[in-house]
C-alpha cells in the first residue's frame, strides 16, 4: 500500500509555492507516524488501517465528471446556492458555481498559495495538524495541491449557502480521495457552509478530508456536514476551526450511512467572547461504524460552548462519541456544556461514549453527561394504545429523539431534506 | 360489546387478577371501584394490551373478536380506548401530529381514505371545543410540561378524536380540581350514546356524580366482589371500603 501512496505522491506536479514544501513536510510526517492502529487511544474503535488496501486507486486522473451527475446530486431546494465541486478529492473550478462573487472568492489552493492570499495560506494551512498531529491528516497534507481556497470578504453575508459536493468515482474500483480546503471567514462576515459526499458507481471508496476554517472577529459561521454515502464508503475527516474574537461557530454533523466513518471536529477559541455550538446526529444500521471526536478548546476568557450529539444504532452498527473540552488557565468565566445521548435499537448494536473535561481555570461553568438506553417502553405503549403500529410508533419516537438536532439546521430546505431521509430510513408510513 | 370471563393475570410472579367476570352492553356505563392495590388499573392495562402483564386464564370477547389475541394497536383500531392514569410525556412529538397518525392508521384499517390536512383540522377544532383545550397546547410536544388537568383533558380530546366504541377511563379523576373534573366529565357525557360504552375506573365516588354509571362494581383482591347501581358508589363513599373488605375476608375465612 505504502508504495502506491508514494508513487501517487511523487506524481504530483511540482510548484514553487509554500504548498510544495508543505506537502513535503506532511509526507515526512506521514512516513514517520503511519496510519493509526487500534491500539492508539484516539482510534481504538476505528479499524482505519483496514480501510487501506492495495487495490485502492489514488491516481490523480483528469475529471470526466458529467454535469448531469452533479445536477442529480444537488440537495433539493438549494438550486440557487453557491457550489464547489470536488472530484476524487480534487477541486474542480470548472464545475463550481459561485453566484455571490462580490462577497465570496473560491479558487484552487495552489492559486491562493501564489497570489495575494499567499500569506494567509502560509500562516493557516496545516494548523489542524500542528494542533493535533495524526497520520491520516498528514497523508492528506501530502496531497494538498488539489485543494480549494475559500474567502468570504470582510463584512459580507452570503444570501445563499456555500455547498461543497465531494464526488468519488468508484466505478473502476476502490477510490481513494483526499479533499483539502482552507477557508477564511473574514471579520464581521456571515456564511453557511454545507459539505456532502457522493459515491458514483457504488463501489468501495475512502475519503480522507481536511477542512480548516479561520473565523474572523465578529463573524458567524454555520457549518453542516451531511454523510449519507452508502455502505461501501469510508470516511476520515477533520474539520478544524480557529476562532477569533467574538466569532460564533455553529456546526451540525449528520451521519446516516457509511462503512467506517470518523469525524474530527475541533473548535479552538483563540480570543475572548468566542462561541461554539456543536450538534451531531448519527443514525446507523448494518455494520456501519461512526466515530465523532470533538474538541472544544477554550483558551481565553468569556468563551461559551454548547454541544449535543445524539445516536441511534440499529443492527450491528457502532456509534462512538468522544468529546473533549479544554478550559485553559486564562479562560475564566467560560461556560461549556456537553451532552451525548444514545439509543440502541439493534440487539447487536453498540455505543461508546467518552466525555473528557480538562479544566485549568477556577471560575467557570461546565457540565457534561451521557446516556445509552433503549426506546422508552411506556411511550411506545402509549402510541400503540392509540392505534399506531409498532413500527410507526418506534419511528415517531426516534424522529422525536432526533428532532432537536435537526431543529438546529437553520436552512429550511436542507432541514426538510434530511428529515425526509430520516423518515424514509425509519420507514415511517403515513 | 365486551364480555370478560374468569380473567386472570399476573405480573412477574404476582397474581393480580383472580377471575374477573364482566359484561358490558352497548350504551352502558360501568364503574369499577375498589381500594388501592385491588387490581383496577391492572384490569385497564390488560384490556388495552400492556405486555408487562401475563394473562394466565379466562377470555375477553370484544365485539365478537378475541381481544387477548389482538396487538395493542389493533385493539385501538377495533374501537377500544384507554385514557391513561398517567399520560406519558413524549418530547418532540406534537399531539397534532400524533393524532393525525393515529386517526389515519385507524381509517386505513377500516378501508377509509386518510383525512387531508383541512379535514383533519376541521375535526380537531370541533373536538377541541368539547374539552376546552387550546390549539397552542396541541402543537406542543405531547403532554410535555402539561399540568395534570391538561394531560387528562388531552386524553379526553384524543378519545373524542378517535371515537371509540368502548372507552376505559383509568382514574381519570385523580389529581383533578373540581373545574377540570367538570370539563372532563362534560366531555365524556357529550360522547355518550346508545352505541358506545364506558368503563370508568376510579377510587372515589366524586367522578360518578358527573359521569353517572349504570352499574358499579367493587374490585377487591383481584375479583369483583360486589355489583350494584350508582347507589353502591354512594354507600362506599359513606362507609369506605372497610365493610366490603370485612365481608370478603370473613367469607374466605
Amino acid at each position: 500500500m505504502k508504495s502506491n501512496l508514494k508513487t501517487a505522491y511523487s506524481q504530483q506536479e511540482g510548484n514553487s509555492t509554500h504548498l510544495a514544501s508543505f506537502q513535503t513536510e506532511n509526507w515526512k510526517t506521514f512516513s514517520g507516524m503511519g496510519i493509526p492502529a487500534l491500539k492508539h487511544e484516539e482510534w481504538k474503535y476505528i479499524p482505519v488501517k483496514n480501510i487501506f488496501k492495495d487495490e485502492m486507486n489514488i491516481a490523480i486522473e483528469s475529471s470526466n465528471l458529467e454535469d448531469t451527475i452533479i445536477k442529480k446530486s444537488i440537495l433539493p431546494g438549494t438550486e440557487e446556492a453557491n457550489t464547489i465541486v470536488f472530484f476524487n478529492g480534487r477541486f474542480q473550478a470548472d464545475h463550481s458555481i459561485i453566484h455571490e462573487k462580490d462577497a465570496l472568492v473560491v479558487k484552487s489552493l495552489e492559486t491562493a498559495a501564489g497570489d495575494e492570499d499567499a500569506l494567509f495560506v502560509e500562516e493557516h494551512l496545516g494548523h489542524s495538524q500542528a494542533y493535533h498531529p495524526d497520520g491520516v491528516n498528514a497523508l492528506n497534507g501530502a496531497f494538498a495541491s488539489g485543494g480549494a481556497f475559500i474567502k468570504l470578504k470582510k463584512g459580507k453575508s452570503l444570501l445563499q449557502p456555500l455547498i461543497i459536493y465531494h464526488f468519488s468515482d468508484s466505478s473502476n474500483g476502490f477510490r481513494f480521495s483526499q479533499p483539502r480546503i482552507l477557508a477564511s471567514i473574514e471579520a464581521n462576515a456571515q456564511i453557511t457552509i454545507v459539505e456532502t459526499y457522493i459515491n458514483i458507481g457504488g463501489g468501495e471508496s475512502f475519503t480522507n478530508e481536511v477542512i480548516e476554517i479561520c473565523t474572523g472577529r465578529d463573524s458567524i459561521t454555520r457549518y453542516i456536514k451531511l454523510q449519507n454515502e452508502g455502505k461501501h464508503s469510508n470516511h476520515t475527516g477533520t474539520t478544524h476551526v480557529r476562532q477569533l474574537e467574538r466569532s460564533n461557530t455553529h456546526a451540525v454533523t449528520i451521519t446516516l450511512d457509511g462503512a467506517i466513518v470518523r469525524n474530527n471536529l475541533n473548535m479552538v477559541m483563540e480570543d475572548e467572547h468566542a462561541e461554539s455550538h456543536m450538534y451531531g446526529l448519527y443514525l446507523l444500521n448494518g455494520n456501519t461504524i461512526a466515530d465523532n471526536h470533538t474538541i472544544v478548546d477554550n483558551r481565553m476568557p468569556h468563551c461559551e460552548s454548547n454541544e449535543l450529539y445524539k445516536g441511534i444504532m440499529d443492527d450491528q452498527s457502532t456509534g462512538v462519541f468522544n468529546g473533549k473540552i479544554f478550559v485553559r488557565k486564562d479562560s475564566q468565566k467560560t461556560n461549556a456544556y456537553q451532552s451525548n445521548k444514545n439509543i440502541l435499537i439493534g440487539d447487536q448494536a453498540s455505543a461508546n461514549t467518552k466525555p473528557q473535561l480538562e479544566i485549568f481555570a477556577d471560575d467557570v461553568k461546565c457540565s457534561h453527561g451521557c446516556t445509552i438506553g433503549k426506546l422508552d417502553e411506556d411511550a411506545l405503549f402509549y402510541l400503540r394504545a392509540r392505534g399506531i403500529s409498532e413500527k410507526n410508533a418506534k419511528a415517531l419516537l426516534l424522529q422525536a429523539f432526533a428532532s432537536d438536532i435537526l431543529g438546529q439546521i437553520e436552512h429550511e430546505a436542507i432541514k426538510n431534506y434530511i428529515e425526509q431521509l430520516i423518515s424514509e430510513r425509519l420507514s415511517f408510513q403515513a | 360489546m365486551l364480555k370478560i370471563e374468569n380473567l386472570q393475570a399476573r405480573i412477574e410472579e404476582k397474581e393480580i387478577l383472580r377471575g374477573i367476570n364482566l359484561d358490558i352492553k352497548p350504551g352502558e356505563v360501568h364503574a369499577i371501584m375498589g381500594p388501592n392495590g385491588s387490581g383496577k388499573s391492572t384490569l385497564a392495562s390488560v384490556l388495552a394490551g400492556r405486555e408487562d402483564y401475563e394473562v394466565t386464564g379466562g377470555s375477553v370477547d370484544f365485539l365478537g373478536k378475541d381481544l387477548l389475541e389482538l396487538s395493542p394497536e389493533d385493539r385501538a383500531k377495533e374501537g377500544l380506548f384507554l385514557a391513561f392514569q398517567y399520560p406519558v410525556e413524549i418530547p418532540g412529538v406534537s399531539t397534532t401530529n400524533f393524532m393525525k397518525t393515529a386517526l389515519n392508521e385507524k381509517r386505513k384499517y377500516h378501508g377509509l381514505d386518510p383525512l387531508d390536512a383541512a379535514q383533519f383540522l376541521k375535526l380537531m377544532k370541533e373536538k377541541m371545543k368539547l374539552v376546552q383545550i387550546d390549539q397552542a397546547l396541541l402543537s406542543r410536544s405531547l403532554n410535555e410540561g402539561f399540568s395534570g388537568g391538561e394531560k387528562k383533558r388531552n386524553e379526553i380530546f384524543q378519545m373524542a378524536m378517535l371515537e371509540p366504541k368502548l372507552a376505559i377511563l383509568d382514574e381519570t379523576d385523580s389529581g383533578l380540581d373540581i373545574d377540570a373534573l367538570r370539563i372532563v366529565a362534560n366531555g365524556v357525557n357529550q360522547l355518550r350514546s346508545k352505541d358506545n360504552s364506558f368503563l370508568v375506573v376510579t377510587h372515589y365516588q366524586r367522578l360518578l356524580e358527573y359521569i353517572v354509571p349504570d352499574y358499579v362494581h367493587v374490585l377487591y383482591k383481584g375479583r369483583i366482589v360486589k355489583s350494584g347501581t350508582k347507589d353502591l358508589a354512594l354507600e362506599l363513599e359513606e362507609r369506605g371500603y372497610d365493610f366490603i373488605k370485612e365481608e370478603v375476608d370473613q367469607a374466605i375465612a
